[in-house]
C-alpha cells in the first residue's frame, strides 16, 4: 500500500493585483510553490467576472505544513482583508511525497 | 456624426444593460488590447523617425505637466464632494491618466474629417499616461500620512510602482512600439503594415464592443454615489477637455492636435490606472473610480465629448 502524508492545502480566492505580493509572502513563509488559477465569480465586493484587468480574480493554491499555511493566512489577513476581497480556507489533503512541500 | 466604431460600443452596452449571454473570451480581449496599443504606437513611432525629437521636448514637458497636475487640482474638488482622502487621490489619478482607447476614437474621427493632426500624436499618450498616477499617488501618501484612517497602514513600495508604472502593459507596448516605428522607420514597417495599419478600424470596433460589455456592466451596479458619480463624469470632461484644447493652442499645434490634446485631457484611464492604484493606494474603492471613468466618462466622451472637442478645436484655432 501507498503511504501518505498528511498536509494543509490553503486555498486564497482574491483579486490579480494580489497575486505576486502572495506568493512572495507564501515563498517567504517556506511553501515550496503554488498553483494560480484565473476564476470568476461574486462576493462583497460585487460580480467579478474577470473580462478585463480591474475585474481580474485569482485562486491561489499552496500544499504545505500546517505552521507555514497558518503563517501564510494570518499575514495575508494583516496586510490585505481591510482592503482587498480576500476568501482563504484550508483543508487536510494527503500526499505521496511530503519533502515536496 | 457618431463614427461607426461607436455603435459598436452602444450594442456591447445594450447587450449587457439586455443581460444577453455575449461575452467575449478574456483571451481575446487581451489579444486586442496588445494589438491596439503596439498599432497606435507604431504608427506614431514611424512618423517620429521623419522629426527631430529634440523640437518636440516643451510639448511632451507641458503635456507630462498637465498630466501631474489634474489630480492636484482636483483633490480638493473631490474631498468637496464628501469622498474620502484615498478615493479622491485615486479618482484624481484616473482623470489625471489618459485613455489610449479615446485617443483611437479621435484619430479615427479626425482621419474622417480629413483633419490634419500631429503625425506623433502616439507620443503624447504614452508619456501622459503616468505622470497623473504618480500625482495621485503622492496625493494619497500625503493625506493618509497626515490624517491616517482606520484599519493598517499600507507601506507603498515606490519601487514596485515605478515597474508596474514603466513595464505595465500599455506604456511598454506603446513605448515600445514607439521605438520599434521610429527605428525602422517606413520601410521596415512596411512588411507588417497589413496586419498592424489596414485592420486597425475593425479591431477596435470590436474592442469597443467589449468594452460597452465592461462599461454596461459598470452601470448595472452604480449604487449609492451614482449621482455623484455621473455628474463628475460628464461635467469635468467638458471642462479638462476645454483646459486641453487650450494648451494646444498654446504650443501651436493643429486643429486635429488640439482635439487630441483635449481629448486626452478629458479622458480617464481604466486600464492602466486601476491596477497602478490598487497598488499604490489600496485604500480606495475600485469600483468608485472605475464606474466614473469607465462607466460614465468613457460614453460621454464617446457620444458628446470627442464631437465637442473637435468643434472647440476648430473654433480657437487661429490660421
Amino acid at each position: 500500500m501507498t503511504e501518505k502524508f498528511p498536509k494543509k492545502l490553503l486555498v486564497i480566492i482574491t483579486e490579480a493585483a494580489l497575486e505576486k505580493p502572495l506568493t512572495d509572502l507564501a515563498r517567504s513563509a517556506g511553501a515550496h510553490g503554488h498553483t494560480v488559477h484565473d476564476v470568476r465569480g461574486a462576493g462583497q465586493y460585487g460580480e467579478r467576472e474577470g473580462s478585463w484587468e480591474a475585474d481580474r480574480s485569482i485562486e491561489l493554491k499552496i500544499v504545505c505544513s500546517e505552521a507555514v499555511a497558518n503563517q501564510i493566512a494570518s499575514e495575508a489577513m494583516a496586510r490585505y482583508a481591510a482592503n482587498f476581497g480576500l476568501t482563504m480556507f484550508f483543508a487536510d489533503v494527503e500526499v505521496l511525497r511530503p519533502n515536496k512541500y | 456624426m457618431v463614427d461607426i466604431v461607436v455603435w459598436f460600443f452602444i450594442l456591447g452596452v445594450i447587450a449587457k444593460i439586455g443581460k444577453s449571454d455575449l461575452r467575449l473570451p478574456e483571451a481575446l480581449y487581451e489579444s486586442l488590447s496588445i494589438y491596439l496599443l503596439l498599432a497606435i504606437g507604431l504608427k506614431g513611432g514611424t512618423e517620429l523617425s521623419r522629426q527631430p525629437v529634440a523640437a518636440l521636448l516643451p510639448q511632451v514637458g507641458a503635456l507630462v505637466a498637465f498630466g501631474f497636475a489634474v489630480p492636484l487640482v482636483l483633490y480638493p474638488l473631490f474631498r468637496a464632494l464628501r469622498f474620502d482622502q484615498a478615493n479622491s487621490a485615486s479618482l484624481g489619478a484616473h482623470y489625471g491618466s489618459v485613455s489610449v482607447v479615446t485617443f483611437a476614437v479621435v484619430s479615427s474621427q479626425l482621419a474622417r474629417l480629413a483633419l490634419p493632426v500631429e503625425s506623433h500624436a502616439a507620443l503624447w499618450v504614452a508619456v501622459m499616461e503616468a505622470p497623473g498616477l504618480i500625482a495621485g499617488t503622492l496625493v494619497a501618501r500625503w493625506a493618509l500620512g497626515a490624517n491616517p484612517g482606520p484599519g493598517p497602514r499600507t507601506q507603498l513600495r515606490w519601487t514596485q510602482l515605478a515597474h508596474d508604472l514603466l513595464f505595465g502593459k500599455s506604456v511598454l507596448l506603446l513605448a515600445g512600439g514607439l521605438l520599434i516605428g521610429a527605428f525602422a522607420g517606413d520601410a521596415g514597417v512596411g512588411p507588417i503594415k497589413a496586419v498592424f495599419v489596414t485592420p486597425f478600424k475593425g479591431v477596435l470596433a470590436i474592442f469597443l464592443l467589449e468594452l460597452g460589455l465592461v462599461a454596461g456592466a459598470r452601470l448595472l451596479t452604480l449604487r449609492g454615489d451614482a449621482v455623484k458619480l455621473i455628474l463628475i463624469g460628464v461635467l469635468l470632461p467638458p471642462v479638462l477637455g476645454t483646459c486641453g484644447v487650450l494648451l494646444g493652442q498654446a504650443l501651436q499645434l493643429t486643429v486635429g492636435g488640439m482635439a487630441v490634446v483635449g481629448t486626452l485631457a478629458a479622458s480617464a484611464s481604466y486600464i492602466a490606472a486601476p491596477v497602478a492604484m490598487r497598488q499604490a493606494v489600496p485604500e480606495a474603492d475600485p469600483a468608485i473610480s472605475i464606474t466614473a471613468a469607465l462607466g460614465v466618462t468613457f460614453p460621454f466622451n464617446l457620444l458628446v465629448g470627442i464631437p465637442f472637442y473637435i468643434w472647440l478645436a476648430q473654433q480657437v484655432h487661429s490660421p
